[in-house]
């Protein structure tokens, strides 16, 4: 419950984004629609620590700065194997380990492997990935270690 | 002029995107398209609305893109559970593993 | 200034454009469907990324470019988790990638396979 205001506030907030009106009838359908997807979140059970991640905020923001970086030379990488010859590329499935403790560390490691063009991951289970790769020689398993340590200092706030 | 340009570009690149669709050869391989597709015409809705000067085409990309993505995971679990009315995942399970 | 803007904004709209035909280019050219994934996030990120940025140039500060960096968060946020629910579909039902010497391996597995029928 602690984590109510700051969703009303967030969702309040993104309405007026997206709706920019100030008549006292929208405002009303406003409080309408945000009153209603509170009631669908109350249902499903998942305002909680994990799902409200205010107090990680800047450095998320940073470790998104850093992933955009990497997602630039990944996008390159792939656009000259799709141009070049097709026996150029070589796949290969490469096991990785999460050094994350919860949950959200890994969905946030899961998602930048599958963000970043060139590599996928197929499978979660527990702390360990299975990521499918397009080149083999620069996605060995420890080519992740960098974005290992950076998710789980963000996302658990270990040293980076 | 550029706008336009693009918009074009991306038309293009939504035709190569339904031939994919139509040669499959897999099932997931259609999806892939068919979810690839849907990314380029919320880019195309964007620039479509910035051509027209009717920057409200935007809260329909919007709406496009969420609609996109339950598209693909209902697909998904559809093709996975042959079901719509399967949990995704089993709270109880979770809650024994979490907790 | 505001016309340098417009212009550069165009330009980046061209290269994000220009980026999502190189996507679909690899769509149509990878081997397997895992490969294919990987061309595919080309389009979402690149593509998308550059297109919604040059657009943010040429709108300016209002709104509309609020906007714009809602559907950009929305793609960024939604297409790896459908492409990772892609991928564990298909690997889950036991769609096998094709790892590896793709040139030699892809003509006989296109006999031994007939179209369609490796669904779950």
């Amino acid at each position: 419950m602690i984590y109510l205001p700051g969703l009303i506030l967030a969702l309040a907030a993104f309405w007026f984004a997206l709706s920019g009106e100030t008549a006292p009838l929208f405002l009303m359908l406003g409080a309408l629609s945000v009153l209603l997807t509170l009631w669908l979140v109350a249902r499903l059970k998942i305002v909680d620590r994990d799902a409200s991640p205010y107090h990680r905020a800047p450095q998320m923001v940073i470790y998104g700065v850093w992933l955009i970086g990497e997602i630039v030379k990944a996008n390159v990488a792939v656009v000259r194997r799709i141009l070049g010859p097709t026996h150029a590329i070589d796949p290969v499935m490469v096991n990785v380990t999460s050094s994350a403790r919860t949950s959200l560390g890994r969905a946030i490691f899961a998602n930048s492997i599958t963000l970043t063009p060139g590599t996928v991951t197929v499978d979660v289970d527990g702390d360990k990935l299975k990521v499918h790769a397009l080149v083999r020689e620069t996605s060995s398993a420890a080519s992740f270690a960098p974005m290992d340590r950076k998710v789980a200092a963000t996302a658990d706030g270990g040293k980076s | 002029m550029l706008l336009v340009a693009g918009a074009a570009g991306l038309l293009i690149a939504m035709a190569m995107m339904i031939a994919r669709a139509i040669m499959g050869p897999s099932h997931y391989d259609r999806i892939l398209a068919v979810n690839s597709f849907g990314t380029k015409t919320v880019l195309l809705l964007a620039v479509v609305g910035f051509v027209f000067g009717r920057p409200a085409f935007l809260d329909i990309a919007i709406v496009y893109a969420l609609i996109n993505f339950v598209t693909t995971i209902a697909l998904m679990k559809f093709f996975r559970y042959r079901s719509l009315a399967q949990p995704l995942c089993n709270p109880v399970a979770e809650e024994a593993r979490d907790g | 200034m505001g016309d340098v803007l417009s212009w550069a904004g165009g330009g980046l709209v061209i290269v994000g454009v220009a980026l999502s035909v190189l996507g679909a280019v690899g769509v149509l050219r990878f081997p397997d469907f895992y490969t294919r994934i990987h061309a595919a996030s080309i389009t979402d990120t690149g593509g998308a990324s550059l297109v919604l940025l040059g657009l943010c140039l040429i709108a300016g500060l209002s709104l509309v470019t609020l906007k714009l960096v809602f559907v950009w968060v929305f793609v960024m946020l939604t297409t790896p988790v459908a492409a990772n629910a892609l991928a564990n579909a298909a690997f889950s039902s036991g769609h096998k990638p094709r790892i590896g010497a793709f040139q030699i391996v892809r003509t006989d597995e296109r006999r031994k396979t007939p179209r369609g029928t490796d669904q779950p």
